[in-house]
């Protein structure tokens, strides 16, 4: 009776770790789905709202200017942000708002991407915490699953002007 | 014929079997619990690779232990270089967030190291590009701790946990 059931409590905690390494793998090497919380994305993304996520273009160095990206916060290792790639290392970022007469501009370092939410009024992004190492991405944000009214691959930023000739 | 078949098909199913638990379960062991490296330079001189590129130290990296971003000053870490994320670099933390420290070679002579940041240091200095150069690193770059040096034989030992006194800050957060 005890051997029947310590072999059974062996098999599915078998089973519990090699569905867990899977479903690891999966979300490290592949996608998986999140949801995005905050307004710093809208119109494109609203609180709330289920994406899927794709984490092959980080291994490969493939993000590219006007992805939008998973990241962990700079300032909180725990949580994730999710922004639009402005600009690349390399690139000349304008860093004050297009009303302000005196134009200041910074170029992006090596290793770093330049973020910024859709939502310019209501986004904590690169303009306040400044340029964040590459290294902190995890994945690209292409396709809305829910709400099924927005279902679909994701805009083009509403921003255009934010994209600086390099 | 029919014993051959039969014989192809257990195969292949073995084969999957294998193929599938084994391989994540690895990819998985090697990505959240340990993994061993390395180690390349002689920015931790003289901690790490005292004898330059004639013999490479090994490191046992353990993953699990900074689960939870949490280390402590002194510790030997592994990060995601801050200028090239395709390389990781092996360094001391000397200071965590809130800490004021004086720098060697930067820009500013005193640093506030921010919220959610660390501040790392070659234990060769002058030969290190570390946070003297690129400032305080987020702790979303930590890869690993550095617990053990495996190679070569001669050199087995557990790596310390110790912060130079003369590199301690000069204002510490409270913990």
């Amino acid at each position: 009776m005890l051997r029947g059931v310590l072999g059974k409590t062996f098999r599915l905690v078998g089973y519990t770790i090699q569905y867990g390494c899977i479903a690891h793998c999966a979300f490290e090497y592949v996608g998986g789905v999140v949801m995005c919380s905050g307004p710093s994305m809208e119109p494109t993304i609203h609180n709330s709202d289920i994406v899927f996520a794709e984490n092959l273009s980080r291994h490969f160095y493939g993000i590219q200017r006007g992805d939008i990206v998973i990241a962990k916060s700079p300032s909180d290792p725990k949580s994730n942000i999710c922004k639009r790639v402005i600009g690349l290392e390399g690139d000349k970022i304008i860093t004050t708002s297009p009303s302000d007469f005196f134009k200041n501009h910074s170029y992006v370092p090596m290793g770093h991407v330049w973020l910024e939410g859709d939502n310019l009024q209501n986004s904590t992004d690169s303009r306040y915490y400044g340029p964040i190492p590459y290294g902190l991405i995890r994945g690209r944000i292409f396709f809305k699953i829910w709400p099924l009214s927005d279902f679909g691959f994701l805009r083009e930023s509403p921003n255009t002007e934010r994209f600086a000739d390099d | 014929m029919a014993q051959a078949h039969g014989w192809v098909k257990r195969y292949f199913k073995a084969f999957y079997k294998g193929f599938f638990v084994a391989v994540p379960v690895a990819v998985t062991f090697l990505d959240r619990v340990a993994c061993v490296a390395r180690v390349e330079g002689a920015s931790m001189q003289p901690s790490l690779n005292p004898g330059g590129s004639q013999s490479s130290d090994v490191v046992l990296l353990n993953h699990w232990k900074v689960r939870n971003f949490e280390v402590h000053r002194g510790d030997i870490v592994s990060l995601v270089s801050p200028k090239n994320p395709e390389q990781k670099i092996i360094k001391r933390v000397i200071a965590l967030e809130g800490d004021i420290i004086r720098t060697i070679g930067h820009k500013n002579r005193y640093v506030k190291v921010p919220r959610g940041h660390i501040w790392v240091e070659g234990d060769h200095h002058g030969h290190s590009f570390d946070s003297n150069s690129f400032g305080p690193v987020s702790l979303g770059l930590l890869h690993a701790l550095a617990t053990h040096i495996l190679w070569p034989p001669e050199r087995w030992q557990k790596l310390e946990s110790v912060l130079p006194p003369e590199r301690s800050p000069v204002v510490q957060s409270e913990e």
